[in-house]
């Protein structure tokens, strides 16, 4: 294993003395969110190199090994990429709309891919889980998804009544009908339609597609690195309209484009690996309970890691342990909504 | 000075706000009073761009509030809700340290975090600093909340109510405050009261509204009296001279 001493590297011309105005009110606490950094940082390594080399048949070191080492770093890079878009989003989103028990994947972005998905099958039959295979219907799939979003938010969020509560609402009844329309459409598939469709419809790292990734990459780091660069902006619209108004900041044009940049994340990781409800809300919430700060750019890496070593995870222990690494997303929701449970019930607050 | 020209603000055919036209001067305090639905908290959030009007125009200190940019007008007028309520979890110095988000976009340097200890220390906080809000009383919890409108330091403040959930010590506490900006620091406070002898004895100006208008507008001495008061409030009022000052008595 490599060496991984942790040392905590404050940046020493922002924080020249400890004040306690900035993300952490004593130095003891920022010690402590750099031991959790170390520590989650450490654990991401440890997972990504098991996920690597662990029960590679050939002996390290051969031709063989590195060639099935480079294969299975593609599912490392598809975990990486699934997991900054669904961490970046979901704590992005749960600012911009002041609430911090919902997740973007309400909007109706599942739903709507879902719903795709079904569709082509119910149309086309066993065939139709091909159509949205391939570089153009990856992307064809991105823009319908985040064109979807971009008509409900421009729509709600700018007429006269426009609204955020609204907009979440008509967002989670559109998301609901869709998947309404969807389990229909699957009550009239055939047995073995509706399996071939239900394999595509549990979120998976192995639905992706490498050829994806060079349109998936760029995407996700614009996306995520752009709201990164705003983050002290997220930290200020996280208190509200009012606030952020008085502030100085335009408030409406800050939430569209913070929607926005969710979306295109949203729709990424959506359309490369399927849906991943829960995946987002769990790492943003256990991100807040571990960094303990309202800063955006300090609760970031810490939901990206824990996010790595929660998806990472599953996936190694699917895959090694149950032999069955498809369905990442049925442990993640049963693991990880115990773990959830447990630490919100210990601290008693969100 | 805060000008405003026909100002309307239509809720619905019944419930309207306006025309108002109100001129309040630079420098001291001006209560905003009347009785519930006046229209006094529209108004104020009006002024602070927080809600937008259906006509009128608004200007402070010659800056038209529709037309300047918002991140200039930030650091000219600062405005606190009545309510406030945060999903962030912060401590009353993060809090504080939020107000300086106009001059430093985030990056507090040291002069900001002079400005803040100041604040924080102005309003008795600095024992408190590192508690959370949830970790307050109401009364520290709306300290903490003006603190951080001060260290905005703005030439206007808007306050909402500042002496709601406020106990008789903190509001007199929280009134001599206000009074202290306004004198030594030279500051345009504008503020709701609820309970008019507030605004007999602290205000350099009172503004009475009633059904959307503004109604009277004077100095205390014109306003605290019998027939004006009851006349505002439509309650039988009688005016005493008390210790301090006139005082009404309404029960």
């Amino acid at each position: 294993m490599p060496d991984l001493s942790v040392t905590p590297t404050v940046p020493a011309a922002t924080a020249p003395q400890h004040t306690g105005s900035g993300a952490f009110p004593t130095a003891d606490r920022q010690r402590r969110y750099w031991l959790l950094v170390g520590v989650l940082a450490a654990l991401s390594v440890v997972i990504a190199v098991g996920i690597v080399s662990w029960n590679n048949p050939m002996p390290f070191g051969t031709e063989g090994f590195w060639r099935i080492a480079q294969m299975r770093a593609t599912s490392l890079v598809v975990i990486a990429l699934v997991v900054v878009c669904q961490a970046v989003a979901t704590v992005s989103f749960q600012s911009a709309t002041n609430n911090r028990i919902i997740t973007p994947s309400i909007m109706g972005f599942e739903s709507l891919y879902v719903a795709l998905q079904t569709a082509a099958v119910f149309f086309l039959g066993s065939i139709g889980v091909t159509v949205f295979q391939g570089v153009t219907q990856f992307v064809v799939m991105i823009v319908l998804m985040v064109g979807f979003s971009l008509m409900l938010y421009g729509w709600l969020l700018s007429g006269k009544y426009g609204n955020l509560q609204v907009m979440l609402l008509v967002g989670i009844v559109l998301g609901g009908g869709l998947g309404s329309i969807a389990t229909f459409m699957q009550r009239m598939l055939t047995p073995s339609e509706f399996d071939i469709l239900t394999a595509k419809l549990f979120g998976s790292v192995s639905n992706a597609d490498a050829s994806y990734l060079p349109l998936a990459i760029p995407l996700c780091i614009l996306s995520a690195g752009a709201l990164w660069w705003r983050s002290r902006r997220l930290d200020v619209i996280a208190l509200g309209k009012d606030v952020t108004t008085n502030l100085g900041l335009h408030h409406r044009r800050e939430i569209m484009i913070v929607l926005f940049l969710v979306s295109v994340l949203m729709a990424t990781t959506t359309a490369l690996v399927g849906p991943m409800t829960f995946l987002g809300f769990l790492v943003a919430t256990l991100a807040y309970q571990f960094a303990s700060t309202h800063e955006h750019r300090y609760v970031f890496p810490v939901a990206i890691l824990t996010g790595f070593v929660i998806l990472g995870g599953a996936y190694f222990v699917l895959k090694n342990i149950f032999y069955a690494e498809g369905a990442v997303s049925i442990i993640i929701e049963a693991v990880g909504g115990s773990a959830f449970l447990f630490v919100i019930l210990r601290k008693g607050r969100l | 000075m805060i000008e405003i020209k026909g100002l309307r603000k239509e809720y619905s055919s019944t419930v309207t706000i306006g025309d108002i036209d109100l001129t309040i001067p630079a420098g001291g305090i001006t209560a905003l009073v009347g009785p519930n639905g006046a229209g006094k908290s529209t108004m104020l959030t009006i002024v602070g761009r927080l809600l937008g009007a259906d006509a009128g125009t608004i200007e402070i200190a010659g800056y038209d509030v529709s037309s300047t940019k918002s991140k200039d007008l930030a650091k000219i007028v600062s405005v606190l809700r009545q309510e406030n309520h945060f999903v962030t979890r912060l401590t009353v110095r993060q809090l504080v340290g939020f107000g300086r988000f106009p001059h430093s976009q985030g990056r507090l340097n040291r002069a900001d975090e002079e400005a803040i200890s100041r604040a924080v220390e102005f309003f008795g906080l600095t024992d408190l600093e590192h508690r959370y809000l949830d970790q307050l009383s109401g009364g520290q919890r709306q300290r903490a909340y003006v603190a951080m409108v001060l260290c905005q330091d703005t030439d206007y403040i808007l306050l909402d109510e500042p002496l709601n959930n406020l106990d008789m010590r903190h509001s007199v506490q929280m009134m001599k405050h206000l009074h202290q900006v306004a004198v030594e620091l030279g500051r345009t406070v504008v503020v709701v009261l609820h309970d008019i002898n507030f605004a007999g004895h602290y205000a350099d100006r009172i503004c009475a509204m009633k059904n959307g208008r503004v109604v009277e507008f004077g100095t205390p001495d014109e306003i605290m009296r019998d027939e004006v008061l009851t006349r505002v409030f439509d309650t039988p009022v009688t005016c005493v001279d008390g210790p301090n000052g006139r005082l009404a008595v309404y029960y």
